[in-house]
């Protein structure tokens, strides 16, 4: 019992170095670049600087949304409505009327279904593969000039808003910790995981066009 | 035909592209003793940081003159590479680029914290990390959106535009792994997220595997502590990864079973591809070259000798060969790679060239330790869709010479 313990051991850890060697493969899936081990230099009396927290004396950094799930979204709630409200306060100066691109930035609304074609145009609506990334993002960096200063409605808000703007929600929605993340967003299969190297150029020398 | 020579004979190569020898001048005035000569020079005061000669004032970062944008906070500045020779750049050089400006942030009240899937979270103060076993290490850091201007037709005129958000930094700090494993790591976190203290608070989740590869968690470049557009005072520096996953102005690391999947991972750093796809975690730049001299905007003084060189670096691991053409890529010749040749580093070529007057078309193609040929435009778009702001630009570049000796951008017209 103990020997075909140490001996799966064994294999995972030769299987761990043979899968870090390769620049293609990954626990993650995704191509590393890994060119092997980098060895830290280990000391007979390893140093331990760090101040012991709790989650909780952390609570105000503690911003991510893990957006598949919407794990981390907190209580608070905002409809569309509101959202509106929000937005023409602290948001058209940049992004102009109705989301659809002010004197900073470009539209926030439409774009679903323009990605097979020549111009892709990339709003929340098209892009996004998760509702939850609405939050996140608009609680860490928005507004720009006052960023982390809104409260959790008022992002719950702007996020029903834009959605509604979008065609992604009814203009009575709510949204909040439960109803964020079943919103349906239409890039929800958009996307493909790291597949590089992706191109095999030979190295020709002499006469190669 | 794939051809790997296994000679490396400096003077084969140099002779090669080199014909004759250069005239000397005729009909110089004679040389008179200069002013510096003839008075003292400036005296060293007290104290100071020195600057660089006042003649070198046009050597600084500057924004793309291409593409524009309307507010300077969510910009960037790009690296003069046609002025830096060697391998390093400058830190008053080194390119920038900020989601929300460069914040001020007093290093004494600092915090860094790392929780989440660990024992025992914990904050760090800067006069604790800096007490840490360090490493320092050489490495280049490119955005992934260098090059975005100029996939099918010339935007840029030089190279700073073309291929300046590119630098050459020896970063200093504590391996990732150090921290990490101090607040000990649960076995279920594989994805850590990094976020900044900026007003962007951008954040990217990274795979454990890499972190405990060759992360470093750095406070110094290049010999001082970092600039504050380039992180001050702490950030992470995930070696041959798209730039924007070392997060500048680091203060918490989260760790998880699970990526985050923020807009800064979806709808940005996200590659279009085929079929209205987007490939996503894109994150090592893959092996890529550009001559930096001569490059465009340059001028040549007529025909004669000129040595062309440039910098060839990979995100995959070691530049094992750089290959010269200066017919539009008929025909190349493998230049000299100068030592010190490191792990996902800038590395300089050099290939001497006498040029006869006519029109030439100058290329540069890299080989990595991996065996990855840098491929042409036309060989990345058989792969994915060049539409809109393309991440990930390896493509070769070529520099026109006209007759004048005037060096354009032809990308896309080679």
């Amino acid at each position: 019992m103990r020997s075909a313990k140490l001996k799966s051991s064994l294999a995972l850890a030769v299987a761990a170095l043979w899968i870090s060697g390769c620049a293609n493969q990954s626990l993650s899936g995704i191509p590393l670049g890994s060119t092997g081990l980098h060895a830290v230099q280990p000391l007979p009396d390893k140093p331990r600087f760090g101040q012991p927290m709790s989650e909780a004396e952390l609570a105000a950094w503690n911003i991510d949304i893990r957006t598949p799930d919407g794990r981390g979204l907190p209580a608070g709630q905002g409809s569309v409505a509101e959202g509106r409200k929000v937005y023409e306060a602290k948001c058209v100066a940049c992004h102009g009327a109705d989301a659809k691109g002010g004197p900073m930035y470009g539209t926030m609304v439409g774009g679903i279904g323009s990605f097979t074609t020549n111009t892709r145009v990339l709003t929340p609506g098209s892009m996004y593969p998760y509702a939850p990334i609405l939050f996140d993002y608009i609680r860490r960096s928005m507004p720009m000039d006052r960023p982390q200063t809104l409260t959790a409605s008022e992002v719950y808000a702007l996020s029903a808003y834009l959605l509604n703007l979008n065609g992604l929600v009814p203009a009575d929605a709510v949204m909040d910790q439960g109803s964020l993340p079943r919103v349906q967003m239409p890039n929800r299969n958009g996307f493909l995981l790291d597949d590089r190297p992706d191109t095999k150029s030979l190295r020709c020398m002499t006469n190669c066009r | 035909m794939a051809r790997i020579s296994s000679r490396r004979d400096f003077l084969r190569k140099t002779a090669a592209l080199t014909g004759g020898a250069v005239a000397a001048g005729a009909g110089a005035a004679p040389l008179s003793v200069p002013p510096s000569a003839q008075e003292p020079g400036r005296p060293i005061p007290e104290a100071m940081y020195g600057m660089p000669a006042r003649y070198e004032a046009h050597v600084a970062r500057r924004r793309s003159d291409v593409l524009k944008n309307r507010q300077n906070w969510s910009d960037w500045s790009m690296t003069p590479l046609q002025h830096q020779p060697g391998i390093i750049t400058p830190n008053g050089l080194v390119f920038e680029r900020h989601h929300a400006g460069t914040p001020d942030i007093d290093p004494a009240k600092h915090r860094l914290a790392i929780h989440g899937m660990v024992k025992q979270p914990l904050a760090f103060a800067m006069d604790d990390l800096v007490r840490y076993p360090s490493v320092s290490r050489f490495h280049f850091h490119e955005c992934s959106g260098n090059g975005l201007t100029d996939w099918l037709k010339p935007a840029s005129s030089t190279v700073q535009q073309t291929h300046g958000l590119l630098s050459g930094v020896l970063w200093t700090g504590v391996p990732a792994a150090t921290l990490l494993e101090e607040a000990g790591i649960d076995p279920r976190g594989k994805w850590a997220l990094f976020e900044g203290a900026d007003a962007a608070a951008h954040a990217r989740s990274i795979p454990m595997e890499k972190v405990l590869d060759d992360a470093i968690i750095a406070y110094a470049m290049n010999g001082e502590r970092l600039r504050p557009e380039n992180g001050y005072p702490v950030r992470l520096v995930l070696p041959g990864w798209e730039g924007n996953t070392s997060v500048k102005w680091l203060r918490r690391i989260k760790v998880s079973d699970e990526p985050w999947h923020l807009r800064s991972e979806t709808a940005r750093y996200t590659d279009p591809m085929p079929e209205g796809k987007w490939r996503q975690f894109s994150m090592v730049m893959e092996c890529k070259s550009v001559i930096t001299s001569p490059s465009g905007g340059q001028q040549l003084k007529g025909a004669g000798f000129y040595e062309i060189t440039g910098l060839a670096w990979s995100g995959a691991g070691r530049i094992r060969a750089v290959d010269v053409s200066v017919d539009g890529g008929r025909n190349w010749r493998e230049a000299v790679v100068e030592e010190p040749i490191m792990d996902k580093c800038l590395t300089r070529f050099k290939v001497g060239w006498d040029w006869n007057g006519a029109p030439a078309v100058l290329m540069s193609r890299a080989l990595d330790s991996t065996g990855y040929v840098q491929p042409a435009v036309q060989e990345i778009q058989k792969a994915r869709a060049i539409a809109g702001f393309v991440q990930h630009h390896n493509g070769i570049q070529p520099w026109s010479v006209n007759a004048k000796g005037e060096v354009r951008n032809a990308i896309g017209q080679a």
